[in-house]
């Protein structure tokens, strides 16, 4: 198996319970593994979490760290893909001077060009909002950093996979 | 507590419905569990439990530690040997963390445990409260599963989901945390135990594919070996293990956690495996064509340097928890489920064997070691007496019929290599976490679960005195527990590690002891202090035949070391005899 390290995408769906996350990290922390980003939400089955953390690690690694996972009594599955197996994307808000809109017209052709949106504007401030692969964003953040940044903020990653999940078909199964 | 995965639970009871207080419910859900005894010690934010207790003593009997620690060790003892949960009880803030390292020792031993910790009332938590603290979160990594209470209401629930956890699949502690008024709200209360919940597997089904190419790895096999460990004794699997390894004629080796599984004497059990194992068994690790691993998890004291660990041979991993399969060692072939069920399937399809010139190999190896290690520990001809000699006699005094219970260090190396089993779950012992003070509480719990079996804790100078309190608990109790110290006035295998490795820099390992035998008799236990080896086996013999509990006192020699040793770092067939 590969040693090299590959950024993977962990996909855990779970029981919405307290201290869960603090269990689930304490699996990284003790191998100090470092959590690249991690998102938290509902998931398409009601009552069930579905977290997605972002790794660099080696496939051999890789699995471990799911075996641990799954032994958690609270999640009732985990997965991990490579970028090419999932849809991917983050999302990220940028607060700009108003002023700039105006003032600078070569702003207006980077919200166009990059596919941002603009969220609100005020006549002090407006904000940008832009989803999409990390180095889209990365690459609009450079862009608008040349004329001042006010405020920014990135989410973590959120990914589909391209396989299906068969969490529904699995709790369908369970009927004690 | 929202808790959506425990479902359609069945009744157990005829549907008593009272309205109680969340502190009697606590005591009635243990009783409806089969809980007979616990271990704890009470505190202000558990009381309201212990008015219950107070009310419930004829149905439910709690002992009365020195130490939640000790009442956590009693509790795993209880737990080994009889393979049901331990329940230790403590208060919040130090009661709660003190509980931790019998936790810790409990989670690495897959040991099942069911803690209780009283937590301060709900509206201070956070407020950092007098004896607050997040022992759910303290105790998130050293547990199985873990939770904490704040509605009297939820407890049933929680409890039954408690132990239901705690003894399934590759059992565990669990921990629950009870605020304060959950203890003293009242509800209307019924029982039900947890049958299953949905998020969790706890024994995955057997694959038959992966038994077949198992049996066809097995058959073809001309040196295989057999490394067995607890999951033997967890599944309850005894029985169909010997019946496997007598069909297919395989050499039997076991770790530490696997001893007693089949006896001693048993003539395909070539030994221990690991640092302080047998010589045949870890040199020929690295000779076998297949390594049939059942219910073990190749710890780094059993592997040596994985890199050089069995690279020859094809790895069969029979296993539980799937989480340790490639964990350690690439296996070839996983069999992932239930001890008992594997290996009784497997039977069929195993060929019948003798390996006859493979077994010889076992025994020229045998020879060597005893006549370089085994003869000079059991048989010794020096003037000190020797820790191999007191084991030596106490299997002969108690015919192989005792539980050994053990403490950490030299002493629980001899007590593994040379104590003789009869029967399962006689060697109970602190494997994974290395738990110095583990012994004496344990051997507490160990004798008051099986009560008409001999119980004899070996313990070493050192670990002795991490738990001495415990004494006051046998006296209390009048526990009839065998308490063995082999004191050498060092801690022994620290001491050795600095003779081999640190040029006999003996930094912070000689003891100052005190009269050991004052203390037990200041408890009103009978004692016995043995310095020459021609009282060492009127002492044992006074020792089994006592009614009572009994202390004796073994003055071993000082820098006697324990081999065969694998050296940290060193291959298991660098395994050194001297």
């Amino acid at each position: 198996m590969s040693t090299e390290k590959t950024t993977y995408t962990i996909s855990i769906y779970t029981e919405n319970t307290l201290g869960l996350l603090n269990r689930i990290s304490a699996i990284f922390q003790r191998r100090h593994i470092n959590i690249e980003s991690l998102n938290a939400s509902a998931s398409e089955i009601d009552g069930v979490s579905r977290w997605t953390i972002v790794v660099l690690l080696s496939e051999e690694q890789m699995k471990k760290i799911i075996g641990q996972i799954e032994k958690q009594v609270e999640v009732i599955k985990a997965f991990y893909h490579t970028d090419e197996e999932t849809i991917y994307q983050e999302s990220c808000l940028f607060k700009i001077k108003s002023d700039l809109l105006f003032d600078e017209r070569k702003i207006q052709n980077i919200i166009k060009d990059s596919n941002a949106r603009i969220v609100t504007v005020n006549k002090a401030f407006f904000v940008l909002e832009k989803s999409g692969r990390r180095k889209e964003i990365e690459l609009l953040h450079r862009e608008l950093s040349a004329f001042g940044i006010l405020q920014f903020i990135r989410s973590g990653r959120i990914s589909i996979t391209k396989q299906p999940m068969e969490i529904s078909k699995m709790l369908k199964t369970f009927n004690y | 507590m929202k808790d959506p995965q425990t479902i359609n639970q069945q009744q157990t009871n005829n549907n008593v419905s009272n309205h109680i207080s969340g502190s009697e419910a606590i005591v009635r859900c243990l009783i409806e569990e089969g809980v007979d005894t616990l271990y704890g010690y009470p505190g202000g934010a558990i009381m309201p439990v212990y008015d219950e207790l107070y009310k419930y003593q004829g149905k439910i009997h709690h002992v009365l530690t020195r130490h939640e620690q000790g009442a956590t060790h009693a509790a795993q003892g209880y737990a080994r040997i009889s393979g049901k949960v331990g329940v230790a009880m403590a208060t919040s803030g130090p009661g709660a963390t003190n509980l931790i390292t019998g936790i810790a020792d409990a989670q690495i031993d897959s040991t099942p445990l069911v803690c209780i910790t009283g937590q301060v009332f709900s509206h201070l938590l956070g407020s950092d409260a007098f004896q607050e603290t997040d022992i759910v979160g303290i105790s998130t990594p050293v547990t199985k599963w873990n939770c904490q209470v704040t509605k009297a209401e939820d407890i049933p629930k929680v409890i039954a989901k408690a132990f239901y956890i705690a003894k399934s699949g590759r059992p565990g502690p669990v921990l629950i945390d009870i605020t304060k008024d959950a203890q003293l709200n009242t509800f209307d209360f019924s029982y039900n135990t947890c049958k299953g919940i949905r998020s969790y597997n706890p024994v995955p089904k057997v694959n038959n594919d992966a038994l077949i190419a198992a049996a066809d790895l097995i058959n073809k096999a001309k040196k295989p070996l057999i490394v067995w460990g607890q999951g033997v004794i967890l599944g309850k699997a005894e029985e169909q293990f010997k019946a496997v390894i007598e069909k297919s004629g395989i050499p039997s080796a076991w770790t530490i956690l696997g001893a007693s599984a089949i006896p001693t004497s048993h003539p395909l059990n070539v030994g221990m495996v690991g640092m302080h194992g047998n010589y045949a068994p870890n040199k020929l690790t690295n000779e076998c064509d297949v390594l049939i691993a059942i219910g073990m998890r190749f710890d780094d004291r059993v592997t040596g340097d994985l890199s050089r660990y069995a690279k020859q041979a094809k790895i069969v991993h029979f296993e539980i928890d799937p989480a340790e399969v490639d964990k350690n060692v690439k296996t070839d072939v996983a069999i992932l489920g239930d001890a008992k069920q594997s290996l009784e399937q497997l039977l069929p399809l195993l060929n019948k064997n003798t390996h006859t010139n493979w077994h010889n190999e076992f025994k020229a190896l045998y020879d060597i070691e005893y006549n370089k290690v085994v003869k000079n520990d059991i048989h010794p001809t020096k003037d000190g007496l020797t820790m191999g000699e007191v084991l030596k006699e106490i299997n002969i005094q108690s015919k192989g019929n005792a539980a050994i219970v053990s403490d950490v260090g030299q002493h629980q190396m001899i007590a593994c290599r040379y104590a003789e089993f009869n029967k399962s779950k006689s060697n109970i012992t602190s494997g994974g976490l290395g738990t110095m003070g583990f012994a004496l509480p344990a051997a507490i719990g160990a004798k008051m679960a099986a009560p008409n079996r001999d119980v004899v804790a070996i313990i070493g100078d050192g670990g002795y005195q991490m738990n001495i309190q415990e004494l006051g608990t046998i006296l209390q109790q009048q526990v009839p527990v065998k308490i063995v110290v082999l004191n050498n006035e060092f801690l022994g295998m620290v001491r050795q590690w600095q003779q081999l490795f640190f040029d006999k820099r003996y930094a912070s390992t000689e003891m100052v002891n005190p009269d050991f035998i004052a203390i037990a008799k200041g408890y009103s236990i009978d004692a016995k202090k043995v310095t020459k080896r021609e009282n060492l086996s009127n002492a044992v013999k006074e020792m089994m035949q006592s009614e009572g509990a009994y202390f004796l006192e073994v003055c071993v020699e000082k820098e006697d070391n324990v081999f065969p040793m694998i050296p940290t770092g060193a291959s298991v067939s660098e395994i050194r005899l001297s």
